[in-house]
């Protein structure tokens, strides 16, 4: 089954910095995602990749509607969910759920177990009878690997994994048709993340899920994943197959990423060819014109790069890059050089390290 | 003689009306001028705490220190505040983990840098400002000039880090001590700081303990590896070797739960059951023991020894035979 | 005891079979070993006590004059301890411990009445901003720093002198419109930061109604710094009173006995029988230190960072 389910298009969320006492003047911008397409297939799992500040986690939100996208679309099942409004929206939300990174902090202290799991189930009115219901709990937890007996428990009697599996159980309550995974193991113990994804990949194979997982680690991405988006200053600028994608990347700034990441392995770590990137992560409030990669890029070329921005286009079957020189780059005619790193400016207060989450959080952090 | 020897290293926390809390538990490791030596583990297993005590840093009420950690011949246990104070900055320096807290926010960094020059090199405002201008460059900071008049907040996260690389410099210590130096950071930026890192140990025969939980920095890191579990170190070995042939089951669970990015198209992760919340104290057994696939049942009833075995130590009543695949649990 | 193997391995990633342990119950346990909150406690507990039985605590009729004729205006002269009445007499010849022990009731209506309608109002404006933010907000907050901008026992005073007749009840309004400002940004606040809290977020993409988010999620985890602060506000709040009392914006008819006009009536004779102050204003200290102690403890028991 290829069927697409979700379709995103030229989606854009812009943050307005805000400045003044009395009346809020918008002085600028923070292009946090600015212009991206994609589409997942029903049953898949797409991968979204990038930095922090790169605008991976506001476009899962803005996919989501809990940030309101500035412009474009998203097409779900053939409806546009962009375009719900009150009732409508809500109810649609049953079939679009999300895991979030820090399970306690997603958890709400004061509820039980069972009250958490209920309140999805309320709302939607799939709460049917003392009976079912309480069937339907322990088929949940069964399903996410926890005793029965954690029904009664408050979040902050469980150890990290297990709470990342309490919310995994809340999402599938509503039976959903997609799950919006932002960093669903990063705030975990290494030898517990393994677990977590192992259930993750269990329960789409019992369930027929389709996932989007956001994550910073390309490692377990590239594990999980069928497909994966490589985002970079609020734009993909390369999407393939995982195999594909690390077998031959194609843009220059996934090839850095993927030579940076650490493999436990001496042996290949002896013999790897790291390329470097020379300094920050430009300020998304103020991104370089043409190709937003082309201060950092070593393959950069005198004309197009800072003048014209590239769009995805696909170089290979099923292997999309932004990239104006992807292929001279690919046959080597254009070889890698050496760049001076670039000041960022951070005079905005704005650091590329704040991770953009919501509109609130960005311009708080604009105002000091 | 090693630079820095550390033996049977014990940290107990004591807090009123509580069971007393083994956070470090005999650890032991050697350092080399110009070696990495890594402490490897997850939360909780005493890694940090292990780095604060050989820093000093520990506070002096609650927690107990025993054993000895000699620098060059002098147990550092046994300074006095002000002593330890002096060799701080000056023989030992240190890269925490999160850049920001550790910087002085209302002090430029050129400020930060200079002041530990003055204090602990003896050199005057304007060579302290030739020397850290200096510095910054070395550690990789565009326009260092610029750079030195600034505040923290202006800085990125990599360069906060550069810069606290830089003042942990100031003085060339001899050893240097990283705290999870670049898990708040990127892999683009991880990169960048673990070659200047890398560079330092090479060019100037820095001594650097590195602690971390992340294998991968490890394995391309450090020369030496300590992995802790629990507050005891369960297996030191040789890098090649301990990423060659894991012998420890927790070694060697971990190392089969992480994904890697060179890894075949469809493999499976085997995780490790559990979390640390099921250890069992050291005192009745291995820690590991209930979470490990390899337990026999010895391994609840006798703390296993550390055995030395051609140049690895272990502490495993039944270690993995090598070339075994990780396994999943065997249901009981 | 040395469990085998199995068993041990049984356990792993399980969950205990007992009840949970909610927060509120965890607070609970570790208030109780707490000495200070314990001390708080009793001295709250014990003025409760005192200010509900004190019609039948107290000896005599507090407005009745029965010791007129020991007081001598010129010589300013009042009665003394004596049998029977154990700290004397006040200015007009009443019985001082009664007047004390009955004062205590009014003292604990005037301070909780002012705190509760302070903490309606704040929650009422705190929820208004918090939960709907935008221009609401906006204005809601505006207003509330106009009102935090004054001084707060000059904004008491000038609330109380708009009364044509000052009683109990104008005590009690002013005092708690000054407090109302305090919780409402108070809680404002912190329902803020549960709005972009991922549990809130969480229930949204769950499709949980706006209303439930707001009155399930958002408001019971703003509350604990309203909580504590309002066992704060209640020892201001009696303070505050008294302050009133004692510049005469207070209750006028003293044949009720309140501990703050108790402290102002005897502003004239304070040199030469300084006990008559001394009383009352050790009471108002007392009970204040009281709630604080709770306040302050409870305060670290709610604080998440404690949770063990």
């Amino acid at each position: 089954m290829s069927e697409t389910l979700v379709s995103v298009q030229d989606m854009k969320v812009h943050f307005p910095i805000k400045r003044g006492v009395f009346i809020d003047r918008t002085v600028g911008y923070v292009y946090a995602v600015d212009g991206v397409d994609l589409e997942i297939k029903r049953g898949e799992t797409y991968g979204l990749v990038g930095e922090s500040g790169c605008g991976k986690s506001t476009l899962g939100r803005a996919m989501l509607r809990l940030n309101e996208p500035t412009a474009g679309k998203m097409v779900f099942d053939g409806q546009d969910f962009s375009a719900l409004k009150g009732e409508e929206l809500r109810k649609m939300r049953r079939r679009i759920q999300m895991v979030f990174q820090d399970p306690l902090s997603s958890l709400d202290p004061r509820q039980s177990v069972e009250s958490i799991l209920v309140e999805g189930l309320r709302a939607h009115d799939l709460d049917k009878g003392k009976e079912s219901t309480s069937k339907r709990l322990r088929e949940l937890l069964s399903a996410v690997g926890l005793p029965s007996t954690a029904l009664r428990k408050y979040p902050h009697e469980f150890s990290g994994g297990q709470r990342q599996r309490i919310g995994i159980a809340r999402a599938l309550a509503l039976e959903p048709d997609l799950i919006v995974a932002d960093e669903p193991v990063s705030a975990l113990d290494v030898s517990v993340q393994a677990q977590v994804v192992n259930l993750m990949e269990e329960l789409q194979e019992q369930f027929g899920l389709t996932y989007l997982v956001i994550a910073h680690d390309l490692a377990v991405v590239k594990h999980i994943s069928d497909r994966v988006g490589v985002m970079y200053l609020g734009g993909l600028v390369e999407e393939a197959s995982a195999e594909d994608l690390y077998a031959e990347p194609l843009h220059p700034y996934t090839r850095a990423l993927l030579s940076a990441i650490p493999v436990p392995d001496p042996v290949v770590e002896d013999r790897r060819e790291r390329i470097l990137l020379a300094g920050d992560l430009p300020s998304p409030a103020n991104p370089p014109t043409g190709c937003r990669f082309h201060t950092r890029c070593p393959w950069r070329q005198a004309s197009r790069c800072d003048t014209e921005r590239p769009v995805l286009r696909e170089l290979k079957p099923g292997h999309k890059v932004a990239c104006h020189y992807a292929e001279q780059i690919r046959s080597g005619e254009i070889q890698p050089h050496e760049v001076k790193p670039i000041l960022v400016e951070e005079g905005d207060g704005l650091s590329p390290d704040v991770p953009l989450v919501g509109p609130a959080s960005v311009t708080e952090a604009l105002n000091p | 003689m090693a630079l820095l020897e550390v033996r049977d290293l014990t940290v107990v926390f004591q807090r009123k009306g509580e069971e007393p809390f083994r956070a470090v538990d005999g650890v032991s490791f050697d350092v080399e001028p110009g070696q990495t030596v890594g402490l490897v583990g997850e939360s909780g297993c005493g890694k940090s705490v292990t780095s604060l005590a050989i820093m000093g840093l520990l506070p002096k009420r609650g927690a107990k220190i025993s054993g000895t950690v000699k620098y060059d011949g002098t147990d550092l246990l046994k300074l006095s505040d002000k002593e330890m104070r002096d060799r701080r900055g000056r023989d030992l320096g240190m890269v925490f983990q999160d850049p920001l807290s550790s910087l002085n926010p209302v002090v430029p960094i050129g400020l930060q840098v200079t002041e530990v020059l003055e204090r602990h090199r003896g050199l005057s405002r304007k060579e302290a400002m030739i020397e850290a201008k200096n510095l910054l460059d070395k550690v990789g900071i565009p326009d260092p000039n610029r750079r030195l008049k600034e505040y923290p907040h202006q800085l990125s996260g990599g360069m906060r880090q550069r810069a606290l690389i830089a003042i942990a410099l100031a003085c060339r210590p001899k050893l240097l001590i990283a705290d999870e130096p670049t898990t708040a950071l990127d892999v683009t930026i991880q990169a960048q700081i673990l070659s200047v890192m890398k560079e330092l140990v090479q060019d100037l025969g820095t001594a650097l303990v590195m602690i971390t939980h992340d294998l991968g920095v490890v394995a391309g890191l450090c020369d030496e590896v300590n992995v802790l579990y629990g507050g005891k170190v369960v297996e030191k070995a040789m890098r090649h070797k301990l990423f060659a042939e894991p012998r420890h089951p927790y070694t060697h669970g971990l190392l089969a739960s992480i994904p890697r990015l060179d890894a075949a198209p469809g493999e499976k992760l085997t995780p490790i059951k559990g979390s640390v919340a099921d250890n069992i104290p050291w005192e009745h057994g291995c820690a590991f023991a209930p979470r490990c696939p390899n337990a026999l049942d010895v391994c609840v009833q006798v703390t296993p020894p550390e055995e030395d075995q051609l140049g690895r130590l272990l502490r495993c009543h039944n270690p993995v035979v090598p070339g075994t695949p990780a396994a999943e649990e065997v249901p009981v | 005891m040395v469990l085998g193997l199995s068993s041990k391995k049984e356990k792993i990633d399980g969950v205990a079979e007992s009840a949970g342990v909610s927060l509120a119950a965890s607070a609970w346990k570790r208030l109780r070993r707490s000495p200070v909150f314990l001390t708080g406690a009793v001295i709250i507990g014990l003025f409760i006590v005192v200010s509900v039985l004190s019609p039948w605590l107290a000896p005599h009729n507090p407005s009745e004059p029965m010791l007129i004729d020991q007081v001598v205006k010129a010589r300013n002269e009042i009665p003394p301890a004596q049998p029977g009445h154990p700290l004397g007499g006040d200015l007009q010849g009443r019985d001082f411990l009664s007047r004390l022990l009955v004062g205590s009731q009014q003292t604990l209506i005037v301070g909780v009445g002012a705190t509760l309608i302070g903490l309606a109002g704040g929650l009422f404006l705190g929820t208004l901003a918090g939960a709907l933010g935008g221009w609401v907000d906006s204005v809601v907050m505006r207003l509330v720093d106009v009102m935090l901008s004054l001084p707060s026992l000059l904004l008491a005073f000038s609330i109380a002198a708009m009364f044509a007749k000052p009683s109990q009840f104008t005590v009690i309004l002013a005092v708690a419109i000054v407090q109302i400002p305090v919780f409402a940004r108070l809680l404002r606040g912190s329902m803020l930061a549960q709005r972009h809290s991922d549990h809130v977020l969480a229930a949204t993409a769950l499709g949980v109604k706006k209303g439930a988010i707001v009155f399930r999620h958002m408001l019971p985890n703003s509350l604990s710094p309203v909580i504590v602060q309002s066992t704060l506000v209640l020892a201001t709040a009696i303070i505050e009173a008294a302050a009133l009392s004692f510049l005469g914006l207070g209750n006028p008819d003293d044949r009720i006995p309140e501990w703050g006009q108790m402290l102002g009536d005897v502003q004239n004779v304070f040199d030469t029988h300084p006990h008559l102050a001394a009383y009352p204003a050790i009471c108002i200290i007392i009970v204040a230190l009281g709630f604080t102690l709770m306040g302050e403890t409870l305060r670290e028991a709610l604080d998440p960072k404690n949770r063990r």
